[in-house]
């Protein structure tokens, strides 16, 4: 899969997770699945960033959940530096969670009311007993890291604004010196001003620590200036991936061209120039997801360009992600280079 | 790359940086005027149902000096009772006990019922199930019953500690409910996944992130229980299995005035206002509590 010699810190091979749909009453049978993350394959290299985009509620979150261990598979597995990491038990997953680590979208919620940032920053530090090796000083720095004020530790987060909120997030999830660390959509929660403040942030860090990020967006803009590689995915598949040029320049899956065209361009008399692709309907239940390919439902190509003969592939077939003549990986039986941007 | 601090919160930063919490939750409390008052008056009660005892001249027994049935007076402030007991001794010696042991119930009680809840809620699925459905059970069995037989099997006569602990053991099930309920809510927040993902271990979790974001029910249910346990105590004594004559208990007093409140009312009022006095106050303290203890209340006067 990789064109590049380096073995991949983190990996995820087919992974698949269904969530069970209960009906009312005593018995709460089990009357259908989501199917949140379908066949999701992974490869996050050291000292880089991996963006993972798609529009809301299409398994992006789930899938960094399960690469780090949060929620079991329905299958596949998910290698940490050649170890299959999905079967192992909590106290066996400890000593990793060390190196994986994750920094949540809502910068709200994600920090325990009750604790000062001091304690909050302390966490990870003392789950792992490494507190009383100079903890007070690493919580300092740490803040230090981040860009917060040390003497507001004794904080509490509802002091803080969003965005300084989001670095206590930061400085907890790089307190155990990680390797890699799992983003869910680290800014969509803050404004656009704040926004650049932390992924700057991240990516002074990134330089500094040799950290390899999964950056989990939908905002595609920030994609583009953050990441090295991008994976689209599409109601728990992913459709396409490749390096941030390739897929923004030279985008292959219909899907991704869709998306891309949404971006706003700074120019006005570019942006009237370009072609628009619209996106047709709603996004298909994740429960009956459609036969063949997931995206036939809404896909423009299968729409307005296939005969009819060509649409059977479509609907019988599941296209596999692989290169057809393009930078990217594909998975779409009729590929096609288009420029959107 | 930093966002630039609010130059607003600089100088009171300074000031806040090295501030202990334990300090802060004092502030705040301070700042509730009616806890403090109660808090104050509840000092009183203990101070008089503790010191009282042993300056007053008189203690709660029987004695041969004492008029029969006298009114409030200097002698007496509290009158007497038929028998010849000084009211206002009994009321000290009754207060006391029943402090002690609606003290100890609130905190067994809170204790047991906020970690059964806490577990079972954290747990979910049959773990959850199974504890809650012990919960019914021991709800359904009659206090009095259960008191009755632990009572009768306790050897060498009952002191208010037993009473204390048999009440607290039937007593904390309505607690692990409340608390139950608020940590299943509390569980589906995010930053108990970020705890999970830092690898804190299930107790971590239980005690310092869901307990803690729970004390708001659990101490409204701890001043609750000592309101109960007050009225429980007396419910106990009235039916011979609690503090029994010659001690006494507010509840004892009562119960055995309830006939005599209109024709002779210092022997019904007067303990009657101290069960009210403790009973709010507790109440009003524990509401002072929990907004103290809260860090996101604000700091406004009320």
């Amino acid at each position: 899969m990789s064109e590049l010699a380096v073995p991949p810190v983190l990996s995820a091979r087919n992974l698949v997770k269904h969530f069970p749909v209960r009906g009312r009453g005593m018995l709460r049978r089990k009357v259908g699945e989501v199917h949140a993350v379908c066949d999701v394959s992974l490869d996050i290299r050291a000292e880089e960033t991996l963006a993972l985009v798609g529009e809301s509620g299409c398994g992006k979150s789930t899938t960094a959940r399960l690469l780090l261990n949060l929620i079991r598979p329905t299958a596949g597995e998910v290698r940490y530096r050649g170890r299959d990491i999905t079967r192992l038990s909590r106290r066996k997953m400890r000593p990793l969670r060390r190196d994986l680590q994750l920094v949540f979208q809502d910068p709200y919620a994600s920090l325990d009311p009750r604790m000062t940032v001091f304690e909050i920053i302390a966490e990870p530090l003392r789950v792992h007993g490494q507190f009383p090796y100079g903890g007070r000083e690493a919580v300092r720095e740490l803040m230090a890291t981040v860009g917060l004020d040390p003497e507001h530790r004794n904080r509490y987060p509802h002091e803080f604004s969003g965005g300084q909120r989001q670095r206590v997030g930061v400085a907890r999830a790089l307190a155990l010196r990680p390797k890699v660390l799992i983003l869910d959509e680290p800014v969509s929660a803050l404004d656009v001003s704040i926004q650049a403040g932390v992924i700057n942030l991240l990516e002074d860090l990134q330089e500094e620590l040799g950290l390899a990020y999964l950056f989990v967006s939908h905002d595609l803009s920030v994609v583009r200036h953050i990441a090295d590689r991008v994976a689209v995915m599409y109601l728990g598949k992913i459709v396409e991936v490749g390096d941030v040029g390739s897929v923004f320049e030279a985008p292959a899956h219909p899907y991704t061209q869709a998306l891309l065209s949404a971006i706003p361009v700074p120019d006005p008399r570019r942006e009237r120039r370009r072609r628009r692709v619209i996106l047709a309907g709603d996004v298909p239940s994740a429960v009956e997801p459609p036969s063949g390919c997931r995206f036939r439902t809404r896909c423009p190509k299968f729409e307005n360009e296939l005969s009819t003969i060509r649409r059977r592939r479509c609907i019988d077939e599941v296209p596999e992600l692989k290169y057809r003549y393009s930078g990217t990986e594909v998975a779409c039986h009729y590929a096609a280079v288009s420029t959107v941007l | 790359m930093a966002e630039p601090i609010p130059s607003i919160l600089d100088a009171d930063a300074l000031a806040a940086a090295e501030r202990g919490q334990w300090r802060l939750v004092l502030r705040r409390f301070l700042r509730h005027r009616l806890a403090v008052a109660s808090l104050v008056l509840f000092l009183l009660v203990i101070v008089f149902a503790f010191i009282g005892p042993l300056v007053w001249k008189w203690d709660h027994l029987l004695h041969r000096e004492i008029p029969s049935l006298a009114s409030p007076s200097a002698d007496h402030p509290f009158g007497t009772t038929r028998a010849g007991n000084d009211v206002l001794a009994q009321v000290m010696r009754g207060t006391q006990q029943s402090l002690k042991v609606a003290l100890t119930v609130a905190v067994l009680a809170t204790g047991i019922g906020s970690v059964w809840g806490a577990v079972a809620g954290f747990y979910r699925g049959w773990i959850d199930t199974l504890m809650m459905r012990i919960v019914d059970v021991i709800f359904v069995i009659p206090f009095l019953a259960v008191a009755a037989s632990l009572s009768g099997a306790v050897r060498g006569g009952v002191t208010w500690f037993h009473i204390a602990v048999i009440l607290g053991l039937v007593g904390w099930m309505g607690t692990a409910r409340v608390v139950r309920a608020m940590v299943l809510s509390v569980r589906e927040q995010e930053f108990i996944e970020a705890a999970r993902a830092v690898g804190a271990s299930d107790p971590r979790i239980i005690f310092r992130h869901l307990v803690p974001n729970t004390t708001g029910v659990i101490i409204v249910a701890a001043t609750l229980e000592v309101a109960t346990a007050i009225l429980a105590e007396a419910g106990l004594s009235f039916v011979g299995l609690g503090i029994q004559p010659p001690d006494t208990s507010l509840g004892l007093l009562i119960s055995s005035a309830t006939s005599a409140a209109f024709t002779r009312p210092w022997l019904f009022y007067f303990p009657g206002v101290f069960i009210i006095v403790i009973c709010l106050t507790v109440n009003f303290i524990g509401d002072g509590l929990r907004d103290a203890l809260d860090p996101r209340q604000t700091m406004v006067r009320r």
